[in-house]
């Protein structure tokens, strides 16, 4: 079973400490959301989890080997990274952009091998983007560009997927489509950890909350237990209301500053 | 899909048209039959020299060269994802000039004419090892390194131009400048090759990472492309066949910016594609090039780095109005 353990993490950036002293252990099954306010360090820790950013202090094993040791190409194939709004640098067509999520299984020539097709076209149709499939990924829109470099991300079907805010810029059915596609990831053995900003879609699907303040661990814990108005409080300095529970949770910002000076 | 796969054949067949007609063209009228007959016959013939001794080692040097501008553009446009990289970014191809120059200078290469391209070679290992050490961290830091590199190189062949020996002297280091495949001969085949297939062949083994370098450095890094490994990897391939390439013909520009762009288009823009079809290319627009000094009747010989730049720049600003159409 898959088993992404952080102990001490620390990172520190031009003197100033962005992740302080984190320790998590995450599991397949989970799917994490990670909330916190704007400079909380989600993105940095994302990308420590990933292997990509190198902590200062503190270690991070899959499955008990470190991921430094790791080879590069086998890392790949195990975990998918999705940074913050991702770009096309070329006009490439979706379907080669999504294509290139495979590459951590290509040989070092040639096109995409038969046996792989079929997983392009079900990441394809699965993010809703058959009939762009040939389009221009620089034309795309922004949520169509999302839901193409999720579709990037899941073609490799990696055991961890990590994803830095994936629902940015989506349309309402688009976003709720990708947080139960996550969700569903999660119920199917997949570890998915995820930077989410909508806190009722984050209430309604994740089934672990991770909070972060100023790069300490506020929270972690299953969303039921851990999601309450004292921690939304702490976390993001705004009365917070929490409402239903499972698939009906609400989370309702109520700033009460602002009503008091009308 | 087959428009791609199509490509690099239409672009291997302009090449072969390219190489026939440089064959059979040149400044010395002989008739294709002859041509053949004297190709063929074990007999020594003026035509038969004509060819293996003049044409030919031209139009092997020009596929050379011409693919080695080709696959560096392309290889660099991919790694710095950026339409306007070109061979010269980082600096080995002035650093090659220089070291030509300075054979011509201290007047080495009338004592033995081997010793310009070889100097060459000591300047773009030079300069490229230069540019690596100061920038082989980022990409960013590469080219700035490159231009730092070539900056430094132009101002050493200032130098040189200034404090000619004699008047001669500094003639003979601005036309070996300008760029030109005459008079080369097959020792200076044999000397480049060696290092110019070897820039090729590692240039060839990149089009994973140029591909994965399409969604941005983070995401290829996450797709288990070693971005260190691929930069060094870039600057070895550019500086040994650009490098060698240069040092035999002097500089010659925009065949390694135009050719990747010419071919984008049919293969989708996947920079993997272009790697082989602006190979093939640059080496055909090399050709022609090439062709065009010869058959254009001048008094002094029209130099080839002159007709690329003549023919390169107006495109170079045709790239700009499309970019300024195609980009947000």
């Amino acid at each position: 079973m898959t088993r992404l353990t952080a102990t001490n993490l620390s990172v520190q950036r031009g003197g100033r400490t962005i992740l302080d002293d984190v320790s998590c252990t995450l599991e397949a099954g989970m799917f994490v959301a990670l909330v916190g306010a704007n400079g909380a360090g989600k993105s940095t820790l994302l990308s420590v989890l990933a292997g990509l950013l190198k902590p200062e202090r503190g270690e991070i094993a899959l499955d008990g080997v470190a991921l430094a040791r790791i080879e590069r190409r086998t890392l790949a194939r195990r975990r998918a990274y999705l940074p913050q709004n991702p770009r096309a640098e070329w006009p490439i067509s979706v379907e080669r952009l999504v294509a290139l999520g495979l590459t951590p299984y290509l040989p070092a020539f040639g096109g995409l091998p038969a046996m792989l097709e079929p997983r392009l076209t079900y990441a394809i149709d699965v993010c809703d983007l058959a009939a762009q499939r040939l389009q221009p990924a620089t034309t795309l829109s922004g949520g169509e560009l999302a839901r193409a470099m999720l579709a990037r991300a899941l073609v490799g079907e990696p055991d961890v997927l990590i994803a830095d805010e994936p629902m940015t810029g989506l349309d309402p059915r688009h976003a709720m489509d990708t947080v139960a596609r996550l969700a569903a990831l999660a119920a199917n053995g997949k570890l998915v950890i995820a930077a989410v900003h909508d806190l009722t879609l984050a209430a309604r699907y994740a089934t672990h909350l991770m909070a972060l303040r100023e790069g300490r661990l506020a929270a972690f814990g299953p969303t039921s237990e851990v999601l309450t108005p004292d921690l939304l409080r702490s976390v993001f300095d705004v009365d917070a209301a929490v409402s239903g529970t499972g698939r009906r949770t609400r989370v309702d910002f109520t700033d009460v500053r602002a009503t008091k000076g009308v | 899909m087959t428009a791609s796969r199509v490509t690099p054949w239409i672009a291997a067949l302009v090449l072969l048209a390219a190489v026939i007609a440089s064959l059979f063209l040149g400044r010395v009228n002989v008739s294709p039959v002859d041509l053949v007959q004297g190709m063929l016959s074990p007999n020594a013939s003026l035509a038969g020299l004509v060819v293996t001794e003049l044409r030919l080692p031209r139009a092997v040097l020009a596929i050379l060269v011409g693919a080695s501008l080709g696959l560096s553009g392309s290889v660099l446009q991919g790694l710095l994802r950026n339409p306007l990289a070109e061979p010269g970014l980082l600096g080995v191809g002035n650093g090659a000039a220089l070291g030509a120059v300075l054979s011509i200078y201290y007047g080495l290469s009338t004592a033995f004419p081997l010793t310009t391209p070889l100097l060459g070679l000591v300047g773009a290992v030079l300069a490229g090892g230069l540019t690596f050490a100061f920038g082989g961290r980022s990409t960013l830091t590469l080219i700035l390194a490159g231009s730092a590199v070539s900056g430094l190189t132009l101002a050493i062949l200032a130098l040189a131009l200034n404090f000619a020996p004699n008047p001669y002297a500094g003639y003979e280091m601005n036309i070996w400048m300008l760029g030109s495949l005459s008079e080369k001969s097959w020792d200076h085949i044999a000397l480049a090759a060696p290092f110019i297939v070897a820039g090729l062949a590692i240039l060839a083994t990149m089009g994973r990472a140029v591909d994965a370098l399409s969604l941005g450095e983070v995401q290829a890094t996450s797709l288990g492309i070693d971005l260190d490994r691929t930069r060094i990897l870039a600057l070895l391939g550019v500086g040994l066949s650009v490098g060698a390439a240069t040092s035999v013909t002097g500089s010659i520009g925009f065949i390694g910016l135009v050719a990747p762009h010419l071919v984008r288009p049919f293969v989708g823009h996947q920079p993997s594609r272009t790697l082989l079809p602006s190979a093939l290319l640059g080496a055909a627009l090399l050709l022609a090039a090439d062709i065009a000094t010869r058959m254009i009747n001048t008094e002094s010989e029209l130099r080839l780095g002159v007709v690329t730049s003549l023919v390169g720049a107006p495109f170079f600003f045709w790239l700009v109005v499309r970019l300024r159409k195609v980009a947000p």
